[in-house]
């Protein structure tokens, strides 16, 4: 008994302290004091800022774009990679598979380093194709790490079997072996996905002048605290939690369901 | 004779088809990714060395590397660099793994709640997450003072969950059935503990620990938003190469130093014969 209390005691403890930063950026969302700690009376002024002011709208639009463009190219680009390295030779499958995990294992400043040598040897350095280049460079990595394991789990026989019924590989690939993967390669998007909109070092490194994230703008903005746009990134911290309690929640409410379907199939085989 | 043509026609059907599968092999599909592997993954790297070992008019030097070996600076920034990161690293252990051991003997359904209360933080772009704890450290009166601690404490705050997933991961694959074992053969709590559990979860430390050591030594952003700029790390210092010095080639002799010191802890760590469980992608 006195373990669990200890147990569940320090769980709590360290949640507080995981959670308190942002629940107290979250109430302090609600009021339009400079300084955090100030109560200027319930006030939405934060959040009509956030929408308002087009710095910082850009920097939000900018940062989901190109998210969603880095890991749509990421998911295609690496997706392909996953099913060529597995069907490849022993050899090959080694030389690639090495090669596409540098950048999983590489610390960040040395991938955003050797990037910016790149680009600057071609001459498109800090414009938005290298910044897109720059984001699937670290993503895809982890998409193929996601992909890889469903292959392996799959039935290698269902390829040639598709092939012997008829059809023809694109659609034996798109039509059998796709949807067996799928699991993976949708995890390998989300993964992809949340890794560009967290992304700092590389995003600085390869990113045009005037073009901000989220995180290069926020970073600026503490550094050289440039007080007046501080406030505004309570009320994003306060909308960015808010859509990860609803993902969370709709995942859970479907695994949930799930859960349930799966034991209630189980009862039925008894 | 109807029959006749079915045949020739389905043979000449099925040697096409042995045609097509011949020309489309299926490892062909890797292809695009080779090559982008090979334009930017590799040949960057290639490009690095190359840098490393010139000077400003692309004459082979080895004058970098001496630059850094003999300047005081360059040496203790490194130092405080492996010593920031071994102090986070040593501090999320101590918190992850409670955390992780806790978590993993719940019933199923509850603990995948609270993985998720752990985890949850971790998509929430990590310098606004930075900026939240700074304004908190501000509030307490903390920030300015004490720049080393509050940078650690930064550093903990941001990579604590990529310890506790892969500790959390291995323990709950791991075989109960020894624990029971070890206990009806008379093993107390700490026994157990001390001889199965924890020699068993050693592979999720090592991957938590590169998960938290090798960032943590190059994040600058958190020691320029907690330290006031005042810690020194290397990967700032890489950065600083790139920006307002203008330094390329000590630049990439300093990312071949911290390369060097990756491929040290890997080889220390046995990273490479591991699993992919070093990864962030089974933070997710």
């Amino acid at each position: 008994m006195m373990k669990k209390i200890l147990a569940y005691g320090f769980l709590t403890l360290v949640l507080l302290c995981v959670y308190a930063p942002i629940f107290i950026l979250i109430i302090f969302s609600f009021t339009d004091a400079n300084i955090v700690g100030q109560w200027h009376g319930f006030s939405l002024e934060l959040y009509k800022r956030l929408f308002t002011v087009e710095r910082l709208r850009n920097m939000i639009v900018n940062t989901v774009v190109l998210a969603l463009l880095a890991a749509t190219v990421s998911t295609v680009l690496g997706t392909l990679g996953a099913l060529g390295m597995f069907y490849s030779k022993k050899a090959w499958k080694k030389v690639l598979g090495g090669a596409s995990n540098i950048n999983v294992i590489n610390a960040e400043i040395v991938i955003a380093v050797s990037l910016a040598l790149v680009f600057s040897m071609f001459a498109f350095n800090k414009t938005y194709y290298s910044l897109l280049i720059g984001h699937v460079a670290f993503c895809t990595p982890f998409v193929v790490l996601s992909v890889i394991p469903k292959l392996k789990q799959m039935d290698a026989s269902l390829y040639e079997a598709a092939l012997d019924l008829g059809a023809t590989p694109r659609k034996a690939l798109f039509r059998v072996v796709l949807p067996e993967i799928l699991p993976g390669v949708i995890a390998g998007f989300m993964l992809a996905l949340t890794l560009s909109l967290d992304d700092y070092i590389i995003t600085s490194f390869t990113k045009p002048a005037e073009f901000d994230t989220i995180s290069t703008y926020v970073y600026n903005a503490v550094k050289n605290t440039a007080k007046s746009e501080l406030p505004a990134f309570r009320a994003l911290a306060a909308v960015i939690f808010l859509i990860i309690v609803i993902v969370v929640v709709i995942l859970n409410v479907r695994a949930g369901k799930k859960n349930k379907n799966e034991t209630f199939m189980k009862k039925e085989i008894k | 004779m109807a029959s006749s043509v079915k045949a020739v026609e389905r043979e000449n059907y099925v040697g096409e088809r042995k045609n097509f599968r011949a020309l489309f092999k299926r490892s062909y599909l890797a292809i695009p990714y080779g090559l982008f592997l090979a334009l930017f993954v590799v040949f960057p790297l290639f490009l690095i060395v190359y840098y490393a070992f010139t000077d400003k008019n692309g004459g082979f030097t080895f004058n970098n590397f001496v630059t850094f070996f003999s300047s005081s600076t360059y040496i203790s920034n490194l130092f405080i660099s492996i010593g920031i990161a071994c102090v986070t690293t040593a501090a999320c252990l101590l918190i992850a793994y409670p955390v992780a051991y806790i978590l993993s003997r719940f019933k199923s359904a509850r603990s995948y709640i609270f993985v998720l209360l752990f985890i949850a933080p971790m998509w929430i772009n990590f310098v606004l997450r930075a900026y939240a704890l700074r304004e908190i450290l501000n509030l307490l009166g903390l920030l300015g003072k004490a720049n080393f601690l509050n940078t650690v404490i930064g550093m903990v705050y941001d990579f604590l969950p990529f310890m506790i997933l892969p500790i959390y991961t291995t323990l709950i694959k791991m075989d109960k059935s020894l624990e029971e074992a070890s206990a009806d053969l008379g093993g107390n709590g700490a026994v157990t503990f001390f001889k199965v559990t924890l020699p068993l979860s050693v592979p999720g430390i090592i991957s938590g620990a590169m998960m938290v050591f090798l960032p943590s030594m190059s994040c600058y952003v958190i020691t320029d938003t907690f330290g006031n700029s005042k810690v020194p790390l290397i990967g700032k210092l890489i950065e600083s190469m790139f920006g307002t010095n203008a330094n390329w080639n000590m630049g990439s002799a300093l990312a071949i130093i911290m390369l060097l010191i990756m491929f040290i802890t890997m080889l220390l760590t046995g990273g490479f014969k591991g699993e992919k469980e070093t990864t962030r992608g089974n933070a997710l």
